[in-house]
């Protein structure tokens, strides 16, 4: 299967002070892929490394074996919901109409046919009714959707969500998992930073597992074991063994 | 509108008289002054037209970036511009003891660039934080322009330069030539901000998405802060150094009161700019040749004060009246609902209340329970006979079913799923029942499979008839 992100010995620093160090990582294409670890890892660091938001001191990125300002068209970077000031003068339309900004460059202004597009991203999350609200007067879990819709609007083929389950209600939550693996079955890859182990298993068919460095890469089955998982999270055993036993439950089937 | 241009007019008549007060009082007549407005308004004195030209121009220019500068929280940096650049002014005036626009352009926009580079360095390498850094360069910068121009006013040529129009700014001063760089840099302005608008509601809104869209963001930012520092620059002449950025900041802060959309709030910052900008040239023209700065900055403040008291959403008084009529629509859900109390107490036998039964289940005196009834016959709810009597009207007494059947629904729903003691859900049902909706009670209804009575025993009333159903069950 072809590779649709590789990154080889990438470092980022700080102020001087490396947050990743050193990660070589390869995701094949059509994966769904949960990037797990400790607070402080690196996880949204790796994201914004690899959409060159932050400056890399060494190593590469590539993106369907190319570099990835050639490929940057193709691939599609979900923020964190508090990145941005929800008081801003946008309504949910405009929001999800600069996923087409990247195709219609600088100038050019959106068409019909985009909007359209980004009625139908909206359709997908359920969130079409909401198109003509102020983005202040969503929800949460609305937020995350508008985000995830404006995402859609891009069409990428390789997606890079940071947190999208953060703060959402548990409908959301099923319906993003839902959206994405349809988009899965689809042939997109999608890297997703992810916080609730508990349902990792559940949702992922591969794991990348991050702590300043990749601890463990691959198949969820074989990734989250209590042994690595120990190693990336370190010495905090009363969540491991919460999580331990969580994952027994799993595999006998009981939960 | 009307009523904002006689606060105006008050205001600059009390403007006016003041300083000339002592050497001719009752020499300056009402007249004058309506002179005055009748030779700005037919437009003949060149000088005139070229100053209102100047003004309209730099409003536009000013509410144009305005808008980004306070959707992206930029404000202090609008202020920090228009102060740093006066040393820059005195220094290219020094240059050759002219006003000569372009050179003063020079000198004011190296000297805004300079601050602009002290405060990264700041931040970058000490502790502190853009605020703190942005305050001490743009009065250190501000000192040194107070020294220069000083400086310049005590040199023989410096008495008739016009270098202290530059604090308050006086746009009779205006020259035709200053106008000119004033509209290329306000055209250049529009026709960058009507070309690349997405790339800069992406900038404001989010400049990461941007960047990760491979928009370029950097050059945009870069565009915009030089265009702000041209605005600021060039309207410095008209405005002065010390109230610029309030020319920024006043149309495009009101603007964002009125509308949630960055277009929009663009446009009608552009629109308040030059309204502002020419009623303060027009006062400063009524006043002789006052300071235009201030006058400006009042129009703004002018035209800011009723959009933040009645702006449709988030207007002071907007918002204060829908509390009100929330508040009063609440009252009167309760008189209607102890009117249906007091017929229900006596199953349903006659249909008139009496005020005296609605006080005591009310708990309050006549006087009191009278005002609620005359309320109620204001909304149509319910009838007042010779004072005494209530009836409900047939939208009365549907409001009232529906009141206490939200009521009892909600408590039910407490305790019977949410498995609430039944003493303990009276207070939260006195609540919701007002804002329960028909959407809410059907999916209630459904999840308490259409009860009969809530949990005290009481018959949950049925809304869809508008007629008084004697209750066939009635305990």
């Amino acid at each position: 299967m072809a590779t649709a992100l590789e990154l080889h010995d990438l470092t980022v620093s700080y102020h001087k002070k490396p947050v990743l160090y050193g990660v070589d990582l390869a995701i094949p294409e059509g994966s769904l892929v949960g990037l797990i670890g400790p607070n402080g890892a690196g996880k949204s660091t790796l994201i914004k490394a690899v959409m060159g938001l932050l400056p890399v001191s060494g190593g590469w990125v590539k993106v369907f074996d190319q570099p990835f300002k050639e490929a940057k068209r193709r691939v599609g970077y979900v923020p964190q919901r508090e990145s941005v000031d929800w008081d801003f003068p946008v309504n949910v339309m405009d929001v999800v109409l600069m996923g087409r900004y990247g195709r219609l460059g600088l100038l050019k202004r959106p068409g019909k046919a985009d909007r359209e597009k980004a009625r139908e991203a909206l359709d997908k999350v359920a969130m079409l009714p909401y198109a003509n609200r102020q983005i202040s007067n969503l929800s949460g879990g609305q937020q995350q959707r508008v985000f995830l819709a404006r995402a859609l609007a891009q069409e990428s083929d390789l997606y890079l969500m940071d947190e999208p389950f953060a703060g959402v209600d548990a409908a959301t939550e099923r319906a993003i998992i839902a959206l994405l693996q349809e988009l899965k079955a689809k042939g997109k890859t999608i890297l997703v930073v992810h916080h609730d182990l508990t349902t990792v298993k559940e949702y992922f068919d591969r794991l990348v597992l991050l702590n300043m460095r990749v601890v463990a890469s691959g198949p969820t089955e074989e990734i989250f074991t209590v042994d690595l998982l120990q190693k990336t999270y370190g010495g905090r055993l009363t969540l491991l063994s919460d999580i331990a036993q969580e994952s027994t439950h799993h595999e006998q089937g009981t939960k | 509108m009307r009523v904002l241009m006689a606060v105006l007019l008050l205001l600059a008549a009390l403007g006016v008289p003041t300083p000339l007060l002592a050497a001719r009082v009752g020499d300056l007549t009402e007249t004058e002054v309506l002179e005055q407005a009748r030779r700005f308004f037919s437009f003949s004195d060149p000088a005139l037209r070229t100053a209102l030209l100047g003004c309209l121009l730099l409003g536009l220019n000013c509410g144009l970036l305005g808008s980004f500068v306070v959707v992206r929280r930029l404000s202090l940096v609008g202020d920090t511009l228009s102060h740093a650049v006066l040393p820059g002014i005195a220094l290219g005036f020094l240059w050759n003891m002219s006003k000569d626009p372009v050179v003063i352009l020079i000198g004011a926009t190296s000297a805004g660039v300079l601050a602009m580079l002290t405060v990264n360095a700041i931040t970058r390498t000490t502790r502190l934080k853009d605020d703190a850094a942005m305050g001490l360069v743009l009065s250190s910068f501000y000192a040194i322009g107070i020294c220069l121009v000083t400086m310049i006013q005590r040199l023989p040529t410096g008495q008739k330069s016009g270098i202290d129009k530059f604090l308050f700014g006086q746009a009779a001063a205006l020259t035709s030539s200053e106008v000119l760089t004033i509209g290329i840099t306000s055209l250049v302005t529009l026709f960058f901000v009507g070309l690349c608008f997405k790339g800069l509601l992406v900038l404001s809104f989010h400049r990461e998405y941007g960047e990760s869209l491979g928009l370029p963001m950097g050059w945009l930012h870069q565009i915009v802060m030089i265009l702000t520092a041209f605005a600021v620059v060039t309207a410095m002449q008209a405005v002065g150094v010390v109230l610029v950025s309030a020319m920024l900041i006043l149309p495009a802060a009101t603007a964002s009161l009125l509308t949630d959309r960055l277009h929009r709030l663009i446009w009608l910052a552009a629109l308040l700019g030059m309204l502002a900008a020419a009623l303060g040239a027009f006062f400063s023209f009524l006043g002789n040749n006052f300071p235009t700065g201030p006058f400006m900055v009042l129009a703004g403040a002018a035209l800011f004060i009723p959009a933040f008291l009645f702006a449709p959403r988030h207007g002071w008084i907007t918002r204060w009246w829908r509390h009100l009529s929330r508040r009063l629509r609440t009252e009167r859900e309760n008189t209607l609902k102890a009117m249906y109390h007091v017929l229900e107490d006596r199953d349903f036998h006659g249909e008139s209340v009496s005020v005296v039964e609605l006080a005591q289940k009310r708990r309050e005196t006549i006087e009191e329970v009278t005002q609620r009834a005359h309320a109620l016959q204001r909304a149509h709810l319910a009838t007042l006979t010779d004072g005494t009597m209530l009836h409900f009207t047939p939208e009365g007494l549907l409001k009232a079913r529906a009141i206490v059947r939200n009521h009892r629904l909600w408590e039910l729903y407490l305790t019977n799923i949410m498995q609430y003691e039944s003493d303990h859900v009276h207070d939260d049902a006195e609540k919701i029942e007002h804002v329960l909706g028909e959407d809410m009670v059907r999916q209630l209804e459904r999840k308490l499979d259409f009860p009969q009575t809530d949990p005290h025993g009481k018959e949950i009333p049925r809304v869809d008839s508008g007629l008084v159903q004697r209750s066939s069950r009635s305990s």
